[in-house]
């Protein structure tokens, strides 16, 4: 059995808080008044706008009138920013369980024999699933109630009195909907989760294979279930930030994207929990198994992330563009940053067979691939809700450590839950021995 | 080096009794020529102590070459040499038309890696249609496993010593100089 070590809750308590005073003081300093943005956006014009702003005087009142509509729109975005900061950071470590818990149940529906000793450190991240995915639930429905609909532009009926655009889509983009169908999700995720676990930790004691069984069916199941409610969760939860556009491959993108963070997690924690001794049956053979599914998932991240790119591009239609358009403009560095991370990089430090079995070298790959997939995300909420005024500073920060220590808290306890060794599956003397 | 005149041809029916006798060949420190077998057999080449194939290498570095030739020939063709407005798809420098490029930039690098790499394949086998056989005994095509080892005047050791190791069968031959 493990036991969490006081370092590690220590180390996520002390994350969690410096995350909530972080998170706090993004919250306050967001605050600002309209007045207050005027005169920033005067200083920065007299520092570099200067022939942008002698041009505009010439248009007299209409450019006055413009400046207010500016000042307004920034206020909004720099209120924005820390709401979208914690969206982020919910978002992200919700998805990296959520993409284990589908990693876990392909393990069992394919029936895979080399898998089955590293369950009990799945099973230990999917432990999150529910949680996070009530936090991001929680912080999308109260952007839209207690806050002034910082994430999602939809949930204001001002502005959709005024777009008939957002007005047609109003049949799906609802706050009641959006609601009905998030709580749909979690409990169907938390269900499974819930009874997969169990019947892993029944089957430890039977003397048959029933258990198993059951986990088979109701592992396929789920995945039929996942796929559903993934694509519609991508559409509700981070498409619908900018409600005047769409894209049909955006479901399989968030997927690829989840699915890579997850086992790139699942390799880190493997190899954290073995080099503290507890997993003496994962041999680097499993290392190279997870490596390579890393490898794999990076390379089918970037297709669809080009897939969707390309398209998009090469038929330049204004209505889709846009989305690329803003994003090309705005956030050059982490757009095109987070495909040489989550690509070129993985791509060459993990096409060696020798490298994918060294545990510092699979670390490396990990943690790049991590934070390329944060950045991921970033790019599909920040430019809906901030538009330029993008910094990864201090509230972002902050919400990586707050979820990250929340994370790593309920991870590691589910852990320690339960023996590591998930002796009863019929599959397990195959995994032991398992060599490539 | 001077070929061995004489190696001597040990038969197995099994690919675990083979396994067991390569080691056992090995930890006697004789050479083995060659293993004739029908199908792969796994870890075959370990026992051996045969070093491992580079051709993973050469196929990374062919697909460097496909993906090169596609960048250096679309660059030339598209841009520098006749750069058209076709649809408004700006062709000013290759970086900003990269996108449509790519489709073909990534089946070159995987036509070049592959075909090279079959082709090298090819040659460092010595494989071509008309290549005579080099089948020391039709059987080992079928369900025989065959073991060549050389010969240096030790007939005798040997023989007793791959008897040992559950050949069913064992033959010294002479060998007609027309190999490489």
């Amino acid at each position: 059995m493990y036991t969490v070590s006081s370092k590690l809750k220590l180390f996520s308590f002390i994350l969690m808080i410096l995350g909530a005073i972080m998170l706090t003081y993004g919250f306050m300093s967001s605050h600002v008044s309209k007045e207050e943005v005027e005169v920033m956006l005067a200083e920065e014009a007299s520092h570099g706008g200067a022939a942008a702003h002698t041009d505009e005087a010439h248009h007299g009142d209409e450019a006055d009138a413009h400046a207010v509509d500016h000042a307004e729109h920034v206020m909004h975005q720099i209120h924005n920013r820390p709401w979208a900061a914690l969206y982020v950071g919910a978002f992200f470590f919700f998805m990296i369980a959520l993409g284990v818990l589908a990693f876990y149940a392909i393990q069992y529906a394919a029936q895979a024999g080399w898998s089955p000793v590293l369950f009990r450190v799945m099973e230990g991240i999917t432990a999150y699933v529910l949680p996070g995915a009530i936090i991001v639930l929680l912080i999308a429905v109260a952007s839209g109630t207690i806050g002034h609909y910082n994430i999602f532009l939809w949930m204001d009926p001002e502005v959709v009195e005024h777009d008939k655009i957002i007005q047609n889509k109003s049949g799906f983009l609802n706050l009641t909907g959006f609601i009905i169908r998030g709580v749909l999700f979690i409990s169907g995720w938390a269900l499974y989760r819930h009874f997969s676990r169990k019947f892993s930790l029944a089957q430890d004691e039977a003397n048959d294979n029933i258990n198993f069984k059951k986990n088979f069916r109701i592992s396929a199941g789920f995945l039929v279930f996942y796929i559903v409610t993934e694509s519609i969760m991508s559409w509700d939860w981070i498409m619908s930030v900018d409600p005047h556009w769409f894209s049909t491959l955006f479901g399989w993108y968030v997927f690829a994207s989840m699915f890579v963070s997850g086992i790139t997690v699942i390799a880190l924690i493997t190899i954290y929990l073995k080099s503290k001794g507890h997993l003496e049956f994962v041999n680097d053979s499993h290392l190279h198994d997870l490596a390579k599914f890393m490898f794999g998932i990076s390379i089918f991240w970037t297709y669809l992330w080009f897939s969707q790119f390309m398209l998009i591009w090469y038929s330049n239609i204004p209505e889709e563009v846009t989305y690329y358009v803003t994003r090309i403009n705005d956030y050059k560095l982490p757009f095109f940053g987070m495909v040489a991370m989550n690509f070129i990089f993985p791509l060459l430090i993990l096409m060696n067979s020798d490298y994918k079995r060294i545990p510092w070298f699979v670390v490396m790959a990990g943690i790049v691939i991590l934070c390329g997939h944060y950045l991921d995300v970033f790019n599909m909420i920040m430019p809906a809700t901030v538009g330029d005024r993008w910094f990864i500073g201090v509230p972002e920060i902050g919400s990586i450590f707050l979820f990250g220590g929340l994370f790593l808290l309920i991870v590691f306890t589910s852990i320690s839950k339960a023996p590591l060794l998930a002796k009863g599956n019929p599959f397990i003397k195959e995994s032991e021995n398992f060599h490539y | 080096m001077e070929a061995p005149s004489k190696v001597i041809h040990a038969l197995y029916t099994d690919d675990d009794i083979l396994m067991a006798a390569v080691k056992k060949v090995k930890a006697a420190k004789h050479q083995i020529e060659e293993v004739y077998t029908p199908f792969p057999v796994h870890g075959l080449d370990k026992a051996m102590g045969l070093a491992p194939t580079r051709l993973a290498i050469t196929a990374f570095l062919y697909g460097c070459v496909g993906l090169t030739v596609s960048v250096v020939m679309m660059n030339y063709i598209m841009i520098e040499d006749w750069p058209q407005d076709i649809g408004g798809k700006p062709s000013f420098s290759y970086i900003e038309n990269m996108p449509a490029f790519v489709p073909i930039m990534f089946e070159l690098t995987v036509f070049f890696a592959a075909h090279l790499m079959v082709i090298t394949f090819y040659l460092r086998s010595r494989m071509w249609p008309f290549k005579k056989a080099e089948n020391p005994d039709v059987r080992t095509t079928d369900d025989h496993f065959l073991m060549e080892i050389a010969l240096n005047n030790n007939e005798a050791e040997l023989t007793a010593l791959l008897e040992e190791t559950g050949a069913v069968e064992i033959n010294i031959v002479e060998i007609e100089e027309e190999q490489h």
